[in-house]
């Protein structure tokens, strides 16, 4: 049993990684949130390097991979915080023309939302009487509609993979922070309640990670609802814990700290309520 | 990344697998959790079955006896052995994982053929002489005392939460040799034998109402020096050797057990009616996805491990502080599950949710294992 990442992933990974750390680091980041909008520029190199057309077939102009290395990918993409209707443009590469290079942004009916639908040039599902909404995350436009939609699994595995790229963000920036910020004459990080915190955010993300990877392999149903709690759980809670190792600092809008916590819970709602995952994970306590 | 087993690892499971079904029904009724002598008896006889089958310490090194089996073995074997619910290593546990693998990777030649045969075939068991009264999670402040006399080490001091001390032949001992050295060094690692006059052993009642474990009293026990492994004042490096074994491998078999549990639990409740409560269909539902995913992790930290060379890491730390927590929720649940019947120490699953309490305080207490995490993984400043 080899459950590590071949060489071949670690290189798509860090690939994925580069790139994004290239064209969307930390200040193109803030730009965005001071003015939301679709870069496209952005979304046709993402189409180019063969983001959404990653489990397309090779005979169909796709990459031919599967769902591990798309799983490493939206990691990757959760945690650079990239904006926009990534999963279902990835799901519609293929069937939508356009999706796979990122010509055509799709957005999709998700639950009882859609994400980005007014930017979409094709929307996935009956949008319609669909009622746009203040929405909690200023990189995440949202509309409600009246017919909710049943969550795609794999639409659910790639958000978890978001959930789980984000929840290590939010460890890295607690664990910098902790390091570097100063009180009563020491960095905070040698306190245990700051240390403490900050190891709960690790046990929480390498538990989903080891969840989120285990379900890309086996795509099981199963699989794929635990992985979605325990992302969501990573992602949730280990941007608040982030916030409050932070202090005052992570209250104010200038830093990033709450557009991580804002993106962890659209994509909660993203594959409907989690109730729907617990009950499918009690009732396979009885097969 | 793949979940799948090679051909050869197939096959190790399915002899393994056959042999269980073979063996399993000629064993004798196990002993009440009380009567340690029997357990004595009962835990040995199943190590000398595994012996005689070659399954017998099958993650040591060729070299000490063992099989020098995978990582992914060892996984199997453990697996495989809960989900037929053969015995648990029990008696045999210090002897098997902690003081037979520190006397094969540091012992001389003569020590390894002296000590790691006889645990091997079930013929001894060991204990830990560790913890002290004063040096719980602190466990280099030890302060049982050893120093020379001719050809022994004469020691006084005491231990505590010491499993299995009333029957063991064996105990891997920590003394203070060195009183003026810094408290991480001046320790040495000694054997100790449990029949040494000086030795007094006092069983502790835990709040499980069981004598689970053992105050020993030293009283200028006389311990041979040929008896020390490694250097004198060595014995903490001698120590860190094998404590990673206690939080990596040594839960594998309690997740599947674990597993098990939760798929009684949730057939219990659809008997007694409590199944049509939402609430608690969702909270077993969501620890079904902790349990999934800790045994994911558990496969994740072997193929690691196997990646790596065999050795756990720290990461056994970020593991042991999530289990020792589910585990604990999983038995509040069961509570849940039985209603009134949680308070009839006769029902299944009380006793084991009293035990579960020990789970983040043995083996090193949460709040050690987050400072661990927090210092050697993610590199946070020592301090309090």
């Amino acid at each position: 049993m080899r459950f590590q990442l071949t060489k071949d992933q670690r290189a798509l990974r860090d690939g994925v990684r580069q790139l994004l750390a290239r064209r969307f680091d930390r200040e193109a980041l803030r730009t965005a949130v001071q003015r939301p909008g679709l870069d496209r520029a952005l979304w046709r190199e993402l189409g180019e390097v063969g983001f959404f057309a990653l489990r397309l077939p090779e005979t169909d102009g796709g990459v031919g991979l599967g769902l591990p290395e798309a799983v490493l990918a939206f990691e990757e993409a959760g945690r650079a915080l990239l904006p926009g209707p990534l999963v279902a443009t990835h799901l519609a590469a293929g069937t939508v023309p356009g999706a796979a290079t990122g010509e055509t942004v799709v957005a999709a009916v998700s639950g009882g939302l859609v994400e980005w639908l007014t930017e979409a040039d094709v929307v996935v599902g009956d949008a319609s009487g669909a009622v746009p909404l203040r929405s909690v995350d200023p990189l995440t436009p949202l509309h409600r509609v009246p017919a909710a939609a049943a969550p795609d699994p794999v639409a659910v595995l790639l958000t978890a993979a978001e959930q789980l790229g984000t929840a290590t963000r939010a460890c890295d920036l607690a664990v910098q922070h902790a390091r570097v910020r100063e009180q009563f004459g020491q960095p905070v990080g040698a306190f245990q309640a700051v240390k403490h915190l900050c190891a709960e955010l690790l046990v929480r993300v390498e538990v989903a990670r080891a969840a989120v990877y285990a379900a890309a392999v086996t795509a099981d149903p199963a699989d794929i609802a635990a992985a979605r709690l325990l992302a969501d759980e990573a992602a949730v809670r280990g941007a608040r814990d982030c916030l409050q190792v932070h202090g005052g600092m992570g209250f104010t809008w200038e830093s990033e700290v709450h557009l991580l916590l804002k993106r962890a819970w659209v994509r909660t709602r993203r594959a409907g309520a989690d109730t729907e995952s617990e009950e499918l994970l009690a009732a396979e306590l009885m097969a | 990344m793949d979940l799948s087993c090679t051909p050869e690892e197939e096959q190790f499971r399915a002899r393994l697998r056959q042999w269980l079904g073979d063996v399993l029904p000629t064993l004798p009724p196990k002993p009440s959790p009380d009567d340690w002598p029997a357990r004595r008896v009962y835990d040995l006889g199943w190590q000398r079955l595994l012996y005689d089958a070659g399954y017998a310490g099958l993650h040591w090194p060729a070299d000490a006896g063992g099989r020098g089996a995978t990582p992914t073995q060892h996984l199997i074997f453990l697996e495989e052995t809960e989900r037929a619910g053969a015995p648990y290593v029990g008696a045999g546990f210090v002897g098997l994982l902690h003081a037979g693998p520190t006397i094969a990777a540091e012992g001389s030649a003569e020590q390894r053929a002296r000590w790691l045969p006889p645990i091997l075939r079930g013929e001894q068991v060991w204990c830990q002489g560790f913890s002290e009264p004063d040096a719980g999670s602190d466990l280099a402040a030890l302060r049982t005392r050893a120093w020379r006399d001719g050809d022994d080490y004469v020691v006084s001091g005491s231990k505590i939460w010491t499993s299995h001390a009333e029957v063991a032949d064996w105990c891997e001992l920590l003394v203070r040799t060195d009183p003026s050295a810094p408290k991480h060094r001046g320790i040495t690692w000694l054997a100790m034998p449990m029949d040494a006059p000086g030795i007094t052993v006092r069983p502790l009642r835990t709040l499980a109402g069981s004598a689970e474990f053992a105050e020993v009293f030293l009283d200028e026990v006389r311990v041979p020096v040929a008896n020390r492994v490694g250097e004198e004042n060595d014995g903490w490096r001698v120590t860190m050797v094998t404590l990673s074994f206690e939080r990596g491998t040594a839960f594998v078999g309690e997740v599947v057990a674990c597993r098990r549990v939760l798929g009684e639990l949730a057939r219990e409740a659809r008997k007694n009616g409590r199944w049509d409560d939402p609430l608690l269909r969702r909270r077993l539902g969501r620890l079904n996805a902790e349990f999934r995913a800790l045994w994911r992790l558990t496969q994740w930290n072997v193929s690691e491990a196997e990646a790596s060379g065999g050795v756990p890491g720290v990461g056994g730390s970020v593991f042991k502080l999530r289990y020792s927590h589910a585990r604990q929720e999983l038995y509040d649940a069961a509570a849940c599950v039985l209603g009134d019947e949680a308070l009839d120490l006769d029902r299944p699953w009380v006793l084991d949710r009293l035990s579960s309490l020990s789970y983040t305080i043995a083996a090193g207490t949460s709040q050690i294992q987050r400072d661990i995490v927090a210092e050697r993984i993610l590199g946070l400043p020592k301090g309090r």
